[in-house]
């Protein structure tokens, strides 16, 4: 008797959760993280689903710290106190740099709210993320991780995406150094830096990122996006696009020849 | 004879042949054949000396090292659970007989007495009193001519002393002499120097028959941490760092803590955070023949109020996310797990502090950034430095282009220079490089921080590092 019945109350409280949450597919808890730039939010439903899983690769090893920034600023804006989780293994500072939090209080974030979680290897960094995954109460987790990551696989993707999904957690995948591979992500996107809006005396200006969907779950993928950072109002807007920027054709073979080099 | 091997120490076997501390190696060898030898180690003979202190914390918790090879325990009171001293002094020799040691004890009715009467031979005597009395001279531990001056004049036993005036022995050998047999004497206290402090709230538990299985121990750990709570509730406090002592049945003693960021009367959070001490030991706890003795202690605790949940369910998020941060410092270390702490200095690298999240100070604001300007400080900076190759159109001019890893990055953009002197005033030598610093973005739109360290006119040929990556 003892046998059978706790595998039935397991299930009767899957049924239950399952209920709550409006349905297998339904979005639990609502929520976005908005970015504030109308049409980038309208054409993605509101924003980043909420309790998802996001990749962001990085389109080249240089953009690394644009592809970092923009997971940063999307968790970090608004007025929501909650923490933002930062997990990386213990050799991203050498490769990357350490996180600067006088530099996320320029870009208009609360460097209080940033949790840093070092995990000495790939493998440890997975397992804290799961722990990460499964904690509600964080604005969002960045897991920052270099190179391919053998040992995200599907299965270990969807672990990932179900402790998301049931904690409420929005999970950011931050893939430095790798090209993407099959896995269970709501969206994956590619960021690029993107020439900045010039200021006075030939000064760069606030930040640019560019954006290619590579995959959504819930629509069209393929829309691009070119948004620049805009601190004072806590929004992206668009960057305007001056006539010294590059076209895109020869953007991309500097950008490979870039990711040659390096 | 310079430079020979000597013996530093011998057994009782040893020196029942003749052999005697201080003799020189090929001597030994001469005299005693087969002779068994092992390398003295000073710091691994602590260490054991230590690890058996930790042993005897099941007899009290005030242990104290006396090294290099004796313990001293404040049993006072302490003593009734094993049926009176006679019987704890017996347990403590068959454990330590078990790890194959020989033990020399003795009780006295001060710490200094109970150790000289345990180091220096005596002829047996009725009462401690007398045996005190009976000590050679060589007990105070004066150095050796007092001692010899001492024999000579006929005094050679601590009785012989203590029968004259303390007046004229405090002339002739120093204040130090007196003090000494004061202490040994119990005319003066002679305090007691724990190796570590007793806890403020402990609870324990002995078995009658060892247990061997892990699992079992930690559900006996758990009842402790019961018990530890309850009692920490009735003191209105909380547990910050927790402490499992396993006693094994052998005499040794492993010893796990957990520390948690905030103050908790959790038992189910603290049995969390020990099962991940648990699992990430690198040597698991060995039962060996079992543990008869496990003990919680909770040696720092912080006021904590009866607990009211938030109505908005603010406080559980937080509560949880603190708790995750406690789960992983555990599991991976405690500086690996960090919070952000802001320092008022100009120089970039020290500008702020990383803490580990366990005992962080509360936050203090940050600087606000200038509104209308881009940022200007990078959102990843690296520390140190790296060298990097630049190109200038003038020597204190703007970098035109640098070599960075290998590749050669074209500068569009810049901005700067932004002068940070060094902090002149906390170096001896009053100098120090001034940075000059650059804001750049490269063609393809990527921003960096670059900085000449050093001006022209204070050094030669200033290096060019990269200091950082903007957003």
């Amino acid at each position: 008797m003892r046998e059978s019945s706790s595998p039935l109350a397991g299930l009767r409280r899957r049924v239950a959760r399952i209920a709550a949450s409006g349905g297998p597919t339904g979005a639990r808890g609502g929520g976005w993280l908005a970015s504030g730039h109308a049409e980038f939010d309208a054409a993605m439903g509101g924003g980043l689903a909420a309790g998802r899983v996001h990749e962001m690769f990085a389109a080249d090893p240089l953009d690394a710290a644009s592809a970092a920034a923009f997971a940063a600023l999307l968790a970090l804006r608004g007025g929501d106190p909650a923490p933002l989780l930062w997990l990386r293994t213990a050799d991203a500072a050498r490769r990357c740099g350490c996180l600067h939090a006088p530099g996320i209080a320029e870009l208009g974030g609360d460097p209080d709210r940033l949790l840093l979680i070092e995990a000495g290897d790939a493998k440890a960094l997975l397992a804290a993320a799961n722990d990460a995954a499964r904690c509600p109460g964080s604005a969002a987790v960045v897991v920052e991780s270099w190179g391919q990551l053998p040992a995200l696989d599907l299965t270990a993707g969807r672990r990932l995406a179900l402790g998301a999904r049931d904690a409420g957690v929005t999970l950011l995948l931050l893939r430095l150094a790798a090209e993407p591979t099959p896995s269970v992500a709501e969206t994956r996107w590619r960021i690029a830096a993107a020439p900045s809006r010039e200021l006075e005396a030939n000064a760069p200006g606030a930040p640019a990122f560019d954006l290619e969907l590579l995959r959504w779950r819930a629509g069209p993928a393929g829309a691009r996006w070119r948004l620049e950072w805009n601190r004072d109002d806590q929004a992206f807007r668009d960057a305007a696009l001056s006539g010294a920027v590059l076209p895109l054709a020869s953007r991309r073979t500097l950008e490979s020849r870039g990711a040659e080099a390096a | 004879m310079r430079g020979a091997l000597r013996l530093a120490n011998v057994d009782a076997r040893a020196a029942a042949l003749g052999l005697v501390p201080g003799m020189a190696l090929a001597d030994a060898r001469a005299q005693v054949q087969p002779l068994l030898v092992v390398p003295h180690d000073p710091a691994l003979d602590r260490d054991w000396l230590d690890r058996l202190a930790q042993g005897c914390a099941r007899y009290t918790p005030l242990v104290a090292l006396d090294p290099p090879d004796g313990l001293i325990l404040d049993i006072a009171g302490a003593a009734h659970p094993f049926g009176g001293e006679a019987w704890l002094i017996a347990d403590l020799e068959m454990r330590f007989d078990r790890l194959g040691m020989t033990v020399r004890s003795a009780l006295g009715p001060t710490a200094d007495a109970a150790r000289a009467l345990a180091r220096y031979p005596a002829p047996p005597a009725p009462d401690e009193a007398a045996a005190i009395r009976r000590l050679p001279v060589a007990a105070l531990e004066l150095d050796a001519e007092a001692t010899r001056a001492l024999t000579r004049a006929g005094l050679k036993t601590i009785g012989d002393l203590a029968s004259r005036p303390m007046a004229s022995l405090a002339a002739r050998f120093g204040a130090e002499a007196a003090d000494a047999l004061r202490r040994l004497l119990g005319d003066a206290p002679s305090p007691l120097d724990p190796r570590i402090a007793p806890p403020p709230v402990a609870a324990e538990r002995r078995f009658a028959e060892p247990v061997a299985s892990t699992p079992h121990a930690m559900t006996v750990l758990a009842e402790l941490a019961g018990e530890a709570i309850a009692a920490m509730a009735e003191r209105g406090k909380g547990g910050r760092q927790f402490r499992a002592t396993f006693f094994r049945s052998d005499g040794l003693a492993r010893t796990i803590a957990v520390e948690t960021g905030a103050p908790t009367r959790d038992a189910g959070l603290v049995m969390r955070l020990f099962a991940e001490r648990i699992d990430a030991l690198r040597d698991p706890i060995d039962p060996g023949f079992g543990f008869d003795m496990i003990r919680l202690s909770v040696p720092r605790l912080e006021a904590l109020g009866a607990s009211q949940l938030g109505l908005e369910g603010g406080a559980v998020r937080e509560a949880a996310v603190d708790a995750l941060a406690d789960r992983l410092a555990t599991r991976l270390g405690r500086g690996r797990v960090r919070r952000y702490r802001p320092v008022d200095t100009h120089i970039p690298e020290q500008a702020q502090l990383e803490l580990p999240a366990v005992d962080a100070p509360p936050p203090q604001p940050w600087p606000a950034p200038e509104p209308g300007e881009p940022p200007l400080r990078p959102f990843w900076l690296f520390d140190p430095p790296q060298p990097i190759e630049v190109i200038a159109e003038v020597p204190d001019g703007p970098p035109q282009r640098f070599r960075w890893r290998r590749a050669l990055h074209a500068v569009r953009r810049y901005e700067g220079p932004e002068r940070i002197a060094a902090e002149w005033w906390r170096r001896r030598d009053n100098k120090g490089l001034t940075r000059d610093y650059y804001r750049v973005e490269d063609v393809q739109g990527r921003r960096y921080w670059l900085f000449r360290h050093g001006l022209y006119d204070e050094k030669p040929d200033p290096r060019w590092y990269i200091h950082g990556l903007f957003a």
